[in-house]
C-alpha cells in the first residue's frame, strides 16, 4: 500500500474515478477547479464523459441527466456556485436518483472570497434546494478522508437511491497531503432497471419530480421520510479522541474538527479534562452518541468556520443537558489552535463542580 | 375514452391508427390546442424511423409537463427551462439512443435561453421540439419572450410594448447562426399543408441526430385558444395572420450533408 | 516531534515548490505531513506562502500561527513574518535580495546568499533549492536523500533538464556554512 502526496481537489477527482464514475459535468470556480481540471483530461483518457457546462444550472442538471441513465455521475462547486444548483439538486432528490454533488465551502455571503469557511452548513445539511429532504453530508478532515468519503458517497448514494453532498472546504480543496487511493473500479456496464435507457423490450420508465394530486405528493413525501429515518438510524458517524473521562466536549467537523484535535491534545497536555467529537456525518448528524456523552460531560465546545450554525444540532442532540458555549471564525477566517485553546480554557473554567459530589469523586 | 379495434375485418383496410409511440390515453390539453398535433408528429416520425425503443423524451414545464405521459417512450421531466442540459447528460453517456426535448417559448427562451443557446454552441446531438404559441400557456397566459408586439396578455394588458418589453425572439434565426446546429427550421401547424411539411421536418431533425451531424430543431408555430381569448378555428387564422409575418416558416440552417439524408 | 515550516516569498520565486519538495521527501522518509499553500490574488504577484508540518504521528492542524522554522525569500515576506517565528526558532533568509534585519534574540537567524549563489550555479532560479538545502542543514528532520529523490520525481517534466542544476543548488545548500547568526 503506497501513499502519494495528493491535494484534496485532485484527491476527490482521483478517487471517484476510481468509485467508477462515468460522467462528471461541472463549472470553474475557486477554491475547487483543480478537481475540474484534473477530470478534463482524466476523464477523457479514460474515455468516460467530461463537460465544461455553461453555468452550474447546467451542471447540476447535466448530473440530473446522467443520473438518470443510471451511471455514476458527479459535480463539483464551491459556495455561490453551489447556491446556483439550488432547484437541481431539489429534483434529484425528488427523482430517487443516485447522485454525488461536492461542495468545496468558501467565505460569503454573497461572493464573499475564496478563502475556506464552513458557512454552507444550514444549505448543505437543511434544504440544499425546495421542499422536505435532507441530502446525506459527509465532512472530510484531511484528505485521505476526502478519498474515503467519495468513495463512501457514491456507496450511499447508490443504496439509498438519494442525494449525497461531499461538504469539504477550501482548506481540505487546497491543502496537500499523503494519502492512499483506493483500487480502480471501471465503470459499471450494467444498468440499474429504472433507469432511462429506451424502452426496449419492457415498458417504459418515466423520472419525473411531478405528483400534481396533492395525496399523491404526501405519499411520495412519506416515502422520502422512511428512506430518512433509516439513513438516520443507520449513517450516523464521528470519531472521538479523549472521550471517556472528558468533562468539557469539543465538537467540530472538517478544518474546525481538524484544528480543534490539536487545541485539545494541548489542553489534555495542560492537564484539562477535554474531549473532542467530530461529525464525518452532518446530516445524518451524530446525535447518537452527542446524546450519550451528554449524560457524562458538564459543558460543550462547538468550534466552527461559520457564525455557530452547528449549535442547534447540537443543542437538539444534547436535549438542553449541558451549556453549549461557541467558537469560530468566519469570512474565510480559519481558527488558530492558540485560539481554541483560549476558549476551551475559558469554558473548561466555566464548569461549576458540585462541591460535595467532587469530594466522593462522584460527577453531578 | 379511448376504443382499440383488436380485430380488423379483412374486408376493411386501415387508413389511420394511433402511432405505436403514442401513448393510448386522453391527453390534458385544451380543446383547440396543437399540442396534439404536435405529439402525435413526433410520435408518428419516431415510428417511422423505428427509434421508439431507444428513444429519451425530455419533457418541459410548460403545458407539456406531462408530455411522457402521452408517449410509449422513456421519458422524464426537467427543471424550468433546462431541458437541453438534462439531454445533454442523458445523451453524453449513451450517445447510441435519441434524445429528445419537447419544449415550449417561456421554457425555451426565455429562462431556458442559456441552456439551448449551449447545447446548439456544442452542437450537442439531441433533437428539440420547440412550441411557440407566442403566451405562457400553464400559468394562465402571461407575455412571453415570443409574445407579439401589441398582443394583450394577462401580463401585458395593454399590448407588449417595445420601450418595457423590447422585441419578440426569433429563437431559430438566432439559433441557425451557431455553428454546432445541423438542422433549424420553423414550420406552422395552422394548416394540413404546413402540417404535412412540420411532420417531414421533424423526421429530418431525428435523421440528422441519428447521423450525428449536430443539434436540431424543429420550431412550431402553434395555437393557444384559452390564452389567447379566441375560438379554436379563429385561433388558426391568428397564427397565418399575425405569427408567420413575425415568424416566418422557413429552413434557417441546414447542414449540407443533412440535405443528402 | 513536530516541525513546522513555512516558506514565504515573490509568486514565482518558486516558494510553493519548495514547500512540496519537503513534502515529498518528508513522506518518502516515512513521516507525517502536510503541505498548505495560501492561495487567491497573492498567485499573482505579491507574496506567496504555504506552511509544510512534518511529524512523527498524526497531524492535528495543519496551520500554525508561529512557525519553528520559517524560510523567507524576499524582503515584503521577511518584514511579515521573521515577528512570527516561534521563540527558539530559526529563521532561514535570502540574504542577496532581503536588507531587513530583526533584532529578536529569541531566534536563531541564518543569512544564505542564495540568490548569488544561484546565479553563480548559473540561475536564479535555483534560489529555492538551494535554500531547502540551507535549511535541512539547519534542521536535519529530513534525510537530504530524500529531497533528491524528491526532485527526480517530481521536478515538473517542462524543468527536467534543469534537475542536475537543481542537485548542485541542493548540495550547495547543505554545504553552505552559515555565519551562526545575524547581528542587526
Amino acid at each position: 500500500m503506497s501513499r502519494t502526496l495528493l491535494k484534496g481537489n485532485v484527491a476527490i477527482a482521483e478517487a471517484a474515478v476510481r468509485a467508477g464514475l462515468q460522467a462528471y459535468f461541472g463549472y470553474p470556480i475557486t477554491p475547487q477547479t483543480e478537481l475540474l481540471e484534473y477530470l478534463a483530461s482524466r476523464m477523457v483518457e479514460l474515455d468516460r464523459v467530461f463537460l465544461q457546462a455553461e453555468s452550474e444550472v447546467a451542471a447540476i442538471n447535466m448530473v440530473y441527466g446522467a443520473a438518470c441513465s443510471g451511471v455514476r455521475a458527479m459535480t463539483s462547486s464551491s459556495s455561490p456556485g453551489f447556491s446556483l444548483m439550488q432547484e437541481g439538486l431539489s429534483y434529484i432528490a425528488a427523482s430517487d436518483v443516485p447522485c454525488v454533488v461536492v461542495d468545496v465551502m468558501r467565505g460569503g455571503p454573497g461572493l464573499g472570497n475564496i478563502q475556506p469557511s464552513q458557512a454552507d452548513y444550514f444549505q448543505v445539511t437543511r434544504s440544499a434546494g425546495h421542499g422536505d429532504y435532507h441530502p446525506i453530508v459527509l465532512a472530510p478532515a484531511s484528505v485521505q478522508e476526502a478519498i474515503d468519503f467519495t468513495t463512501l458517497a457514491f456507496e450511499l448514494a447508490e443504496r439509498y437511491r438519494h442525494l449525497v453532498i461531499l461538504a469539504a472546504d477550501g482548506q481540505i480543496g487546497q491543502m496537500m497531503e499523503p494519502a492512499e487511493l483506493p483500487p480502480m473500479q471501471s465503470a459499471r456496464e450494467t444498468r440499474p432497471e429504472w433507469a432511462l435507457s429506451g424502452a426496449n423490450g419492457r415498458k417504459k420508465n418515466v423520472i419525473t419530480s411531478l405528483h400534481m394530486q396533492p395525496e399523491d405528493e404526501e405519499a411520495f413525501n412519506q416515502k422520502i421520510q422512511r428512506r430518512l429515518a433509516k439513513i438516520r438510524q443507520v449513517e450516523q458517524r464521528s470519531v472521538e479522541y479523549w472521550t471517556n473521562d472528558a468533562e468539557l466536549l469539543v465538537i467540530g467537523y472538517g478544518t474546525a474538527g481538524r484544528i480543534a484535535y490539536t487545541a485539545v491534545e494541548r489542553a489534555r497536555e495542560m492537564g484539562m479534562k477535554v474531549g473532542l467529537l467530530r461529525p464525518q456525518t452532518l446530516w445524518p448528524f451524530p446525535e447518537e452518541r452527542i446524546s450519550e456523552l451528554a449524560d457524562e460531560i458538564q459543558s460543550c465546545l462547538v468550534v466552527e468556520m461559520n457564525a455557530g450554525q452547528m449549535i442547534e444540532d447540537v443543542r437538539l442532540a444534547t436535549s438542553g443537558q449541558v451549556p453549549i458555549e461557541f467558537f469560530g471564525r468566519m469570512g474565510g477566517m480559519i481558527p488558530m489552535p492558540d485560539e481554541i485553546l483560549n476558549a476551551i480554557e475559558a469554558s473548561y473554567a466555566r464548569i461549576t463542580r458540585p462541591v460535595a459530589h467532587h469530594a466522593n469523586g462522584v460527577r453531578g | 375514452m379511448v376504443t382499440l379495434i383488436e380485430d380488423v375485418p379483412a374486408t376493411m383496410q386501415v387508413v389511420y391508427q394511433r402511432p405505436e409511440s403514442l401513448s393510448c390515453v386522453s391527453t390534458h390539453y385544451c380543446p383547440g390546442c396543437t399540442h396534439g398535433i404536435a405529439h402525435r408528429l413526433l410520435a408518428e416520425a419516431l415510428d417511422e424511423l423505428g427509434l421508439r425503443d431507444r428513444t429519451i423524451l425530455v419533457a418541459p414545464v410548460g403545458c407539456s409537463v406531462f408530455a411522457y405521459n402521452y408517449f410509449e417512450v422513456d421519458g422524464c421531466e426537467a427543471a424550468h427551462g433546462r431541458a437541453p442540459a438534462m439531454a445533454t447528460g442523458l445523451k453524453r453517456v449513451q450517445p447510441d439512443r435519441i434524445v429528445v426535448t419537447y419544449q415550449g417559448d417561456g421554457d425555451l427562451v426565455s429562462i431556458g435561453a442559456a441552456e439551448i443557446l449551449h447545447a446548439a454552441a456544442r452542437g450537442e446531438n439531441i433533437t428539440t421540439i420547440f412550441v411557440n404559441n407566442a403566451v405562457y400557456g400553464m400559468t394562465g397566459g402571461q407575455m412571453a419572450p415570443t409574445t407579439l408586439l401589441g398582443q394583450k396578455t394577462t401580463s401585458s394588458p395593454f399590448g407588449r410594448n417595445v420601450s418595457s418589453s423590447g422585441y419578440p425572439i426569433r429563437m431559430s434565426e438566432l439559433l441557425s447562426q451557431l455553428d454546432g446546429t445541423a438542422y433549424i427550421v420553423r414550420r406552422s401547424l395552422h394548416d394540413v399543408a404546413h402540417i404535412r411539411k412540420a411532420k417531414k421536418a421533424i423526421v429530418t431533425a431525428l435523421k440528422a441526430q441519428m447521423h450525428g451531424l449536430g443539434f436540431s430543431m424543429v420550431e412550431l408555430l402553434s395555437s393557444c385558444p384559452t390564452n389567447w381569448g379566441i375560438p379554436a378555428d379563429q385561433a388558426l387564422n391568428w397564427i397565418a395572420e399575425n405569427m408567420l409575418p413575425y415568424y416566418p416558416v422557413g429552413d434557417y440552417k441546414v447542414h449540407p450533408e443533412v440535405t443528402t439524408l | 516531534m513536530q516541525n513546522e515550516f513555512l516558506f514565504a516569498g515573490f509568486g514565482g520565486q518558486g516558494v510553493m515548490f519548495a514547500g512540496q519538495l519537503l513534502a515529498y521527501a518528508a513522506m518518502d522518509a516515512g513521516l507525517e505531513v502536510t503541505w498548505i499553500p495560501s492561495y487567491g490574488p497573492e498567485m499573482r504577484g505579491g507574496t506567496a506562502h504555504c506552511i509544510v508540518v512534518v511529524s512523527d504521528k498524526a497531524i492535528g492542524s495543519p496551520i500554525v500561527r508561529q512557525p519553528t522554522i520559517a524560510i523567507i525569500f524576499n524582503n515584503p515576506s521577511f518584514i511579515k513574518y521573521a515577528p512570527q517565528v516561534k521563540s527558539e526558532g530559526i529563521l532561514i533568509f535570502n540574504e542577496t535580495l532581503i536588507s531587513a534585519r530583526t533584532d529578536r534574540s529569541d531566534i536563531t537567524t541564518l543569512a544564505v546568499p542564495a540568490t548569488q549563489m544561484a546565479e553563480k550555479l548559473g540561475n536564479t532560479r535555483l534560489t529555492n533549492v538551494l535554500l531547502l538545502g540551507a535549511a535541512l542543514r539547519a534542521v536535519p528532520v529530513i534525510p537530504v536523500e530524500a529531497v533528491r529523490g524528491a526532485l527526480e520525481t517530481h521536478l515538473p517534466a517542462r524543468h527536467r533538464d534543469l534537475l542536475p542544476l537543481n542537485l548542485q543548488a541542493l548540495e550547495a545548500g547543505v554545504s553552505y556554512r552559515m555565519p551562526t547568526s545575524v547581528t542587526p
